[in-house]
C-alpha cells in the first residue's frame, strides 16, 4: 500500500494556494485577450487592460491579484489504496493556514456567521471528501472570493419549468447580481441531484476553467447559448456597461428526484482562482 | 466623458463637475472604512462624540487589504462592494463627506443622498488590488485596529485611476452603461 506523509500534503497544499492568489490562471489571461477582441465599449477595453496589468503586478509575488484571497474551498479525492500518515483533515487545514498567514494574504474567516469575530488565520477552509479508486490524493483548491459569493443562487424549480425555467433563473441571477461579482466572470451552474447536492454541482462548476466544455453536447451546447444570452445583457466589465459580461458559463448535472429540478448558480469573478495537485 | 486629475479631500465645485462615464486620477488624503468601521462610526455620530478623523470633504475608499510585505506600503487594495455600504453612506454624506471609492451598485436612499449633499461615487476597477496598490504611496491606521483588514487607514494616494459611476445629478453608470450596450431577445 503506498504510503503518504500528512506533512508533504500540508506544504504542497500551502503551495498551491499561494500560488494561486499570485499567479492568475492562463485561461483567465487568454479571456483578456478574447474580452479585448470582443468588448464594444471602450471603458469595458480600458477595465480589461488594466485587468492585464494587475495580473503582471501580481504575478511578481508581492501583491495579490486581488485584496479578497477568498475562503477556501477544496474538493479532495482521496484513493482508497492510499494509506495517509496522520491526519488527513488537519494537514489540510494546516496547508491552509500556513498559505494564508507566510502568503500574506487576507484573513477573512469568521469563527460565527452572527458574533463575527476573525479566526486570523482563513481556517477552517471548506472541505468536500470522495473515496476514489487508486492510491492517489487529488485535491482542487479554489479561493472563493466573497462579493461573486454573495450574488449565488438556488431554485428548486418544478419539472414544468423545465430547460426554458433553468436558463430563465440563471440569466436573472446574472443579470440581477452580475455586475457587483467582478465581471468578467465565470458562471457555475448545477441542475439536478437534490438541495445541497445542486449547490456542491455549482460550485465544482465554478471551479471548472471556463475553456472546458461539459462532455455532454447537450449541455455543451447550453453552455454556448447562456454565454451569449448573458454577453448580450450588456452588464459589462466592472458592472459599467459592455459586451463581455462572463468568460463561460460551466455546467455540472447529476440525477434527480421525479419531482425535482433544482438549479444553482454559483458566481465567481474574473480572478476565477482555482488549481488543482495530485499527490 | 472628460478627465480629470483631483485632489482629496474635495471640495464642492470639484464634485459638481464630474459627470458619469468621466475618468479621474485622484491624488491626495484618502480614508478606507468597510462594513464594521461604518457601522462604528455611525454609532459614534448618534452618540454625539467625535470620530477620528475629518469628514468634511474626505473621500472614503471601501477596501480591505491585503497584510503589506515588508518593506511594502501596503497590500493588494481593490475596492470592496459598495451595496452592504449603503445603509450607512447617507449619514456620513450629511457630516460632509464628498466621495466614496467602490465597485457595484448603489441604492435609491444613497443616489438620493448624493443629489441632496453633492457627493460622487467613484468605481475603481474590482478585482485590480495589485494595479492599485502602486497607487498607494503612504498607509496609516488611524482607528479600530482591532477590526485588523478592516481598521480606518488614512491613504496617500497618486494618480489613483477612478470612473464616475454616480454623479450629483442622479446618473448611474451601471444603469446607463447597461442600456447603451444591451441587445434585444
Amino acid at each position: 500500500m503506498r504510503t503518504i506523509k500528512s506533512t508533504e500534503i500540508t506544504e504542497a497544499l500551502k503551495n498551491l494556494a499561494i500560488e494561486k492568489c499570485y499567479k492568475i490562471g492562463d485561461d483567465i489571461l487568454r479571456g483578456f485577450d478574447w474580452a479585448l477582441k470582443n468588448e464594444k465599449s471602450e471603458t469595458g477595453r480600458e477595465i480589461i487592460e488594466q485587468l492585464k496589468e494587475n495580473a503582471k503586478i501580481a504575478s511578481q509575488g508581492i501583491f495579490p491579484y486581488c485584496q479578497d484571497t477568498g475562503m477556501a474551498v477544496l474538493f479532495v479525492e482521496v484513493g482508497q489504496d492510499l494509506k495517509i500518515e496522520g491526519n488527513l483533515e488537519e494537514a489540510l487545514q494546516e496547508g491552509v493556514r500556513r498559505a494564508y498567514v507566510d502568503g500574506y494574504l487576507r484573513k477573512s474567516v469568521y469563527k460565527d456567521p452572527l458574533r463575527r469575530v476573525n479566526t486570523n488565520d482563513n481556517t477552517p477552509a471548506i472541505i468536500h471528501y470522495s473515496i476514489v479508486e487508486g492510491d492517489k490524493l487529488k485535491i482542487v483548491f479554489g479561493a472563493k472570493g466573497g462579493g461573486s459569493e454573495n450574488m449565488s443562487k438556488l431554485a428548486m424549480l418544478k419539472p414544468s419549468d423545465g430547460i426554458e425555467g433553468v436558463k430563465k433563473f440563471v440569466i436573472d441571477t446574472v443579470s440581477t447580481g452580475g455586475a457587483n461579482a467582478c465581471p468578467p466572470l465565470v458562471i457555475g451552474v448545477g441542475i439536478g441531484g437534490n438541495f445541497e447536492k445542486c449547490a456542491l454541482l455549482a460550485k465544482k462548476a465554478a471551479l471548472r476553467s471556463f475553456e472546458v466544455r461539459n462532455e455532454d453536447p447537450f449541455y455543451a451546447q447550453l453552455e454556448e447559448e447562456l454565454k451569449e444570452k448573458i454577453n448580450n445583457l450588456g452588464i459589462g466589465p466592472n458592472g459599467l456597461g459592455g459586451t463581455v459580461t462572463v468568460f463561460g458559463v460551466n455546467i455540472e448535472v447529476f440525477p434527480c428526484h421525479l419531482v425535482a429540478l433544482p438549479v444553482a448558480v454559483n458566481i465567481n469573478c474574473h480572478a476565477a482562482r482555482h488549481g488543482e495537485i495530485v499527490l | 466623458m472628460a478627465q480629470y486629475k483631483l485632489i482629496a479631500p474635495l471640495k464642492e465645485e470639484d464634485v459638481i463637475k464630474l459627470r458619469i462615464g468621466d475618468k479621474v486620477l485622484l491624488s491626495g488624503i484618502i480614508y478606507t472604512a468597510r462594513d464594521a468601521a461604518h457601522k462604528r462610526i455611525v454609532e459614534l455620530l448618534d452618540k454625539g462624540e467625535k470620530i477620528p478623523f475629518d469628514l468634511q470633504g474626505s473621500v472614503i475608499y471601501y477596501v480591505g487589504p491585503t497584510p503589506a510585505r515588508p518593506g511594502a506600503v501596503i497590500g493588494s487594495a481593490g475596492p470592496t462592494t459598495a451595496t452592504r455600504m449603503d445603509a450607512y453612506a447617507p449619514r456620513l454624506m450629511k457630516e460632509g463627506m464628498k466621495g466614496m471609492i467602490a465597485k457595484g451598485k448603489r441604492d435609491d436612499s444613497v443616489k438620493e443622498g448624493m443629489k441632496q449633499f453633492k457627493v460622487v461615487y467613484f468605481g475603481a476597477t474590482g478585482g485590480a488590488g495589485a494595479l492599485i496598490s502602486k497607487c498607494i504611496k503612504k498607509s496609516d491606521v488611524v482607528c479600530f485596529e482591532d477590526l485588523g483588514p478592516e481598521a480606518i487607514r488614512r491613504l496617500e494616494v497618486e494618480d489613483f485611476p477612478l470612473i464616475v459611476v454616480g454623479d450629483v445629478y442622479g446618473g448611474d453608470l451601471h444603469i446607463e452603461g447597461r442600456k447603451q450596450w444591451q441587445k434585444a431577445g
